[in-house]
């Protein structure tokens, strides 16, 4: 049988940019997410630490790697937008 | 006497309109879907921002819902560790696979991980990797939904998951990813809006050191008496309790365990739990539950009944070191509410399990639930359930976990396939990105709703999973009657995910490609009908023998599995242009093995044969730090053995 996507897609030229761009930041965020295994492994009663507004080290980190998540989120689209549009019917 | 089954006419109706709703979406769009693109991918037409909220609805499972809060409900900030994870591996989907699964896929993962070598042995093996991880993960959402229908309707837990399995079972047969896709997004959507309700509820009650046991009865004022120890016999300061029997926690290595005392007074007998601070000996009263011969159950001390059943639980003891009427009454605001949870001076009882085998003094089949002082500090940093200051095992099993967590989304095929219901790749990244937005907030009111549970009286000590929607009873019957129909969605939702991904695998990849059964198109959504009744049948099966496990603790292996067997084959297929076919085969194969061999001889599973968890042949509960590295390296050595040569 025909192994084809179940809807077609337009070639893309942006392709090898967002591979790229998508690998860094994921290796970025990685390693956030290993610094925080990293503390609760080694230090975990440094995560008791007030950092501010009475949150403690565990609750501003955690709420951290969620809202930074979705920030980098928006940030890779928004990169990957700009570089589709510029780079369309080029190729 | 608080009764825990009580019954609410409007929380039936709600349910009954909420299923009714839903089949008949179902049926009319299974009017529409007759093709096996519309069955197995809607078409690939589904809106990319309607997909990323279904995403959010097929992710946020019974696991998250019930599983999460119940476990920051009972053990505190290591519960929130699995929303943490859960969402950091939305990052690995949208920056590593997201787009590259959907220019490469068709209908199933399978499709993907082949689609650069037509290898009958990837679409075997990855077939059977799909099934293997959906089982899995079905588990603990039949378990979910087993727990919810039985406060709910008052049903048993068999016959919440039997009515779970055939709901969706006709979901799935009627359209398929079409009426899944929607069901998810009208789920994914409620569960948002209903749990910020009830956090602004929970922020707007506020604290108290006597909350209303389960919002209804006044708080249960726990004994604690004096007592004194002689030679190692505990004695209560009070004559009028007479001590009938005394039992010590069976320990390894000669270390002191938990000492509780059986005592009389005025005819009624309680388990007393003896705790030893500062020289001070108290006595601190137990709930507790012993099962006659005759299946009959006597519970603290009268027999069971409709109004006698063990109290909800959960309470601060002191709040910012004050109690009673000292307490500042009245709401409080979002940092508020974390920094007096997180005080040292906050005080909370939580309760633990101490079941009638890990006694010696004690013949009986009972078990003790007995209190659990911890400060805040304490509680809002891991270390209650991962014991992240214990042994290197005991932070291997912690590191472990965190890793499944992180490289398991971006494997599992449920979610994997929702890339081929939108039009084009940018779609993907698009609702990839939605998904991360809903996902992500849904996660960071975990914590209130689990924190809300531990103070406010709600939890049920025979199962966790029901900590939210109970805390939702505390605010009324109304709240309750829809989060619980919200909750039973969610399992709903998913579980049709699972089930049509696991369909996409036995009639897709396995009928269609590897065997290569000739058939019309029709034929092949009736193939895919038929594996989803199969499948929803084992479901059942399996929701039923699993009963009272957490679910999150389950998904937590679901999530292992797919990291093991899944994730290090895409990976490599994408970056590493020396991989080949048979070393696919050989990643998926030996990560697959690996964990479900740790998963098996693990110190849970033993408690599960009924064995002593310390007989374990493999100490570790979480395999992904053996298993994913196994599987990478089986990939490198096996695609090097097989190259085409020049």
């Amino acid at each position: 049988m025909l192994h084809e996507p179940a809807a077609q897609s337009k070639s893309d030229p942006a392709s090898g940019f967002k591979v790229s761009l998508g690998a860094w930041m994921f290796l970025f965020y990685a390693i956030i997410y290993i610094g925080f295994v990293a503390i609760n492994v080694s230090k975990p009663v440094l995560m008791e630490k007030i950092v501010f507004l009475g949150l403690n080290l565990a609750v501003v980190y955690g709420f951290g790697l969620i809202i930074f998540a979705m920030i980098l989120a928006l940030i890779y689209n928004a990169l990957c937008t700009a570089k589709e549009k510029e780079l369309e019917g080029k190729e | 006497m608080y009764i825990l089954a009580e019954i609410s006419t409007l929380a039936v109706i709600i349910f009954a309109v909420f299923v009714g709703f839903v089949l008949f979406l179902s049926f009319y769009l299974g009017s529409k879907a007759k093709s096996s693109s519309g069955y197995f991918a809607a078409g690939g037409q589904i809106h990319w921002c309607v997909n990323g909220i279904s995403f959010a609805g097929d992710y946020l499972s019974a696991a998250s819902f019930l599983g999460i809060c119940g476990m920051i409900a009972t053990m505190g900030y290591d519960g929130f560790l699995y929303s943490i994870g859960y969402l950091a591996g939305w990052i690995v989907a949208l920056f590593v696979v997201a787009e590259p699964m959907k220019k490469l896929g068709k209908y199933t993962f399978t499709d993907a991980l082949d689609s650069k070598y037509n290898s009958k042995g990837i679409q075997l093996i990855a077939a059977i990797s799909t099934l293997v991880v959906s089982v899995f993960y079905l588990i603990p959402q039949m378990v979910g939904a087993g727990a919810l229908v039985t406060p709910l309707l008052g049903f048993p837990h068999w016959i919440g998951v039997s009515m779970v399995g055939i709901i969706v079972i006709t979901i799935v047969a009627t359209a398929g990813m079409a009426s899944t896709t929607y069901v998810q997004f009208l789920k994914g959507s409620l569960l948002i809006v209903f749990s910020i309700i009830l956090v602004i509820c929970t922020l707007n009650r506020g604290f108290t050191t006597e909350p209303k046991v389960g919002g209804i009865e006044d708080f249960y004022k726990y004994k604690s008496i004096e007592a004194s120890i002689t030679d190692g016999k505990v004695t209560p300061a009070d004559s009028s309790y007479s001590v009938t029997k005394e039992a010590h926690e069976k320990t390894k290595d000669g270390k002191k365990g938990k000492t509780f005392l059986k005592m009389e007074k005025d005819g009624i007998q309680g388990w007393w739990l003896a705790l030893e601070k500062d020289g001070v000996v108290t006595l601190e009263e137990t709930q507790w539950v012993t099962t006659n011969s005759d299946a009959t159950k006597i519970i603290n001390g009268a027999p069971e009944s409709e109004e006698n059943q063990l109290r909800p639980v959960g309470n601060c003891e002191k709040i910012l070191g004050k109690s009673g009427d000292e307490v500042k009454q009245g709401s409080v605001g979002i940092f508020e509410f974390l920094s007096i949870m997180a005080s040292k001076d906050t005080i909370v009882r939580r309760w633990g399990t101490m079941p009638g085998a890990g006694l010696e003094g004690i013949d009986e089949d009972t078990k003790i639930y007995y209190p659990i002082y911890s400060a805040g500090n304490e509680i809002m940093r891991p270390g209650q359930k991962f014991k992240v200051q214990g042994t290197p095992l005991q932070k291997l099993n912690f590191i472990s976990l965190m890793l499944a967590l992180f490289c398991g989304t971006a494997a599992l095929p449920h979610i994997l396939i929702r890339y081929y219901t939108v039009p084009s790749p940018a779609c993907a990244r698009k609702s990839t990105i939605v998904a991360i937005g809903s996902i992500g907030l849904f996660y960071i009111l975990t914590l209130f709703m689990g924190l809300g549970a531990m103070t406010n009286c709600v939890i049920n000590l025979e199962s966790s999973n029901m900590s939210a929607p109970l805390l939702a009873k505390s605010f009324g019957t109304f709240l309750f009657a829809v989060i619980s129909a919200v909750a039973f969605a969610t399992v709903l939702g998913t579980v049709s995910g699972l089930i049509v991904a696991s369909s996409g695998a036995i009639a897709h990849d396995f009928m269609d490609r590897f065997m290569a059964i000739k058939m019309e198109d029709k034929q092949k959504v009736w193939a895919g009908k038929l594996a989803a009744f199969a499948v929803g049948i084992v479901a059942i099966i399996l929701g039923i023998a699993f009963k009272g496990m957490n679910v999150s603790f389950l998904v937590g292996w679901a999530f292992a599995v797919a990291a093991s067997a899944n994730l290090p084959a895409i990976i490599m297929m994408l970056f590493w242009k020396k991989t080949t076919a048979k070393g696919i085969i050989a990643s998926v194969l030996v990560g697959m093995v690996s964990a479900l061999t740790i998963i098996l001889l693990s110190p849970s599973m033993f408690e599960r044969y009924g064995l002593p968890k310390a007989d374990a042949v493999i100490p570790l509960d979480n395999p992904g730090i053996i298993s994913i590295p196994l599987s990478f390296i089986a990939l490198v050595i096996v695609s090097l053995m097989t190259q085409k040569k020049d």
